[in-house]
């Protein structure tokens, strides 16, 4: 009732947090989407640098948020931009695993099959690889979007927009309400965004024949 | 004649596992060579030798006057009709996709001009044309097989590789296709080469048969010469229907 009630009675705020959450999250999730797939079928090429490609991200992924946080302020500055920047870092790790497992894993045998009828690289990669790993692809997508919303959280401590607004000023006015309607409010954006996209990869399978 | 594919002394090999030893294959224009032999003993990978999926360890392919090792094999392929042993479609597309699949790697084809083709195939695949909007697990083992026959053809090339092409099909579509291939070739001299495990199929569509055993192609002729003068007891065996 109290949460409902601060929905209300700080809609104006709650408003605007939203609303930049929304557009942080959606530049980070474009950047590291992009990024994420065109080093992802780079590294399908190539084995050693898929390793160390991997690696790299993998090790990303295991620093802790505040901290990269702290080690991008000296060179980026606070504010949005450092948030967009250390959240895209975040998102690539599951979509670059996701393309790369997925251009990898195509069953051979239609490879050989595509390759023995003539098609040139491009066309293996654009109307075989591709396609064919389009379902693993999307799913690392919504792990990406959903992440990269969850942890746009923590954004506002390095002085960025965002619903971490609400959640950090609850945290400094002993306001828990304030606190809770925040996280709530960004769980619930992580959920749609996940339902929509959800529709959006049953919209891609019913395209690709796949039930 | 004109020397179509000229296999000379080719070996293949997978890893450590040597498959074909010196094999040496001459066909000319519009030919139907059909091999026959026992599972494993290199059939496929002397075809795949032919488009060159598979590298040969030593010897010197040539189609259509151009050594695989020094040619552009992409422009080679799209010459070549290769039907797979097994389908093998993709999953991803449907039969129409599917059948227009290699002409569609040269030019740009509109909805029409791909359902007009595949309709045009499926018939003499004999297939009805509502399957060209299905996707491939839609369909039954012998349909897909067709569809594979179906896009091997719209290539519409001078050589068709065909792999037991009509393993999965009943008896008596079975010989609708052979005749349909028998007069196909008739008309536009296409040179075929075709495996089979089936040797009534092979005496009836082969005008010269291959005869391999442990990769290596044992006897070849014509059916008559075959059954007239088999080289031993294998080749008796084999043809011993
Ligand atoms: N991709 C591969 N990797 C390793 N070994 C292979 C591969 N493909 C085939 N082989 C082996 O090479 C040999 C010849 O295979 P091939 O497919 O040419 O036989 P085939 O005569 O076509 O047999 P079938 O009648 O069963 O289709 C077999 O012993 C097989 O195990
Ligand atoms: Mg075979």
């Amino acid at each position: 009732m109290q949460i409902l009630q601060i929905f209300w009675d700080r809609r104006e705020l709650f408003a605007t947090c939203l609303l930049e959450h929304i557009r942080i999250s959606l530049t980070a999730v474009l950047c590291a989407g992009i990024l994420g797939i065109l080093t992802g079928i780079l590294i399908s090429r190539h084995k050693k640098a898929a390793g160390v490609a991997l690696g790299v991200v993998n090790v990303i992924y295991t620093i802790p948020s505040i901290s990269l946080l702290g080690f991008l302020i000296p060179l980026t500055g606070i504010g949005n931009r450092t948030a967009i920047i250390a959240l895209t870092v975040y998102g690539l790790l599951p979509i670059v695993r996701n393309t790369y497992t997925g251009l990898t894993t195509v069953d051979a045998t239609i490879l050989e099959v595509a390759e023995g009828l003539g098609s040139d690289g491009r066309q293996m990669l654009f109307r075989i690889r591709f396609p064919l790993a389009l379902p693993v692809i999307i799913s690392g997508f919504r792990n990406m979007v959903v992440m990269i919303i969850a942890m746009g959280g923590i954004a506002s401590f390095i002085g960025a927009g965002g619903l971490g607004v609400a959640i950090y000023r609850g945290i400094t006015t002993y306001n828990m309400t304030l606190t809770a309607a925040g996280s709530i409010l960004i769980a619930l954006l992580a959920l749609v965004s996940d339902r929509l996209l959800s529709l959006a990869e049953k919209a891609v399978n019913r395209r690709y024949g796949i039930e | 004649m004109n020397k179509v594919i000229e296999i000379r002394e080719c070996s293949a090999a997978y890893g450590e596992n040597a498959v074909l030893h010196k094999v040496s294959l001459t066909i000319e224009q519009g030919e139907l060579v059909v091999i026959i032999g026992p599972s494993g003993c290199g059939k496929t990978t002397l075809l795949k030798m032919i488009n060159g999926i598979v590298t040969p360890t030593e010897g010197k392919v040539t189609v259509n006057g151009e050594a695989l090792a020094s040619c552009d094999l992409v422009a080679l392929r799209r010459q070549i009709g290769y039907a797979v042993q097994g389908a093998k479609l993709f999953p991803h597309m449907t039969v129409r996709d599917n059948i227009c699949y290699v002409p569609g790697l040269e030019k740009k084809m509109t909805t029409e001009e791909k359902q007009c083709m595949a309709e045009r195939m499926l018939e003499m695949v004999q297939l009805p044309a509502q399957l060209a909007g299905r996707f491939p697990r839609q369909l039954s083992g012998g349909q897909q097989q067709r569809v594979g026959i179906a896009r091997a053809m719209a290539a519409d090339a001078g050589i068709l590789l065909m792999d037991e092409p009509f393993g999965a099909v009943d008896e008596i579509t079975r010989k609708g296709l052979q005749e349909e291939l028998l007069s196909l070739q008739e008309k536009t001299g296409v040179t075929i080469v075709f495996i089979t495990h089936d040797i009534d199929e092979a005496f009836k569509l082969g005008s010269r048969i291959l005869i391999m055993k442990e990769g290596c192609i044992w006897q070849e002729g014509t059916a008559r010469e075959l059954t007239e003068a088999p080289r031993d007891v294998f080749v008796r065996k084999l043809l011993n229907r």
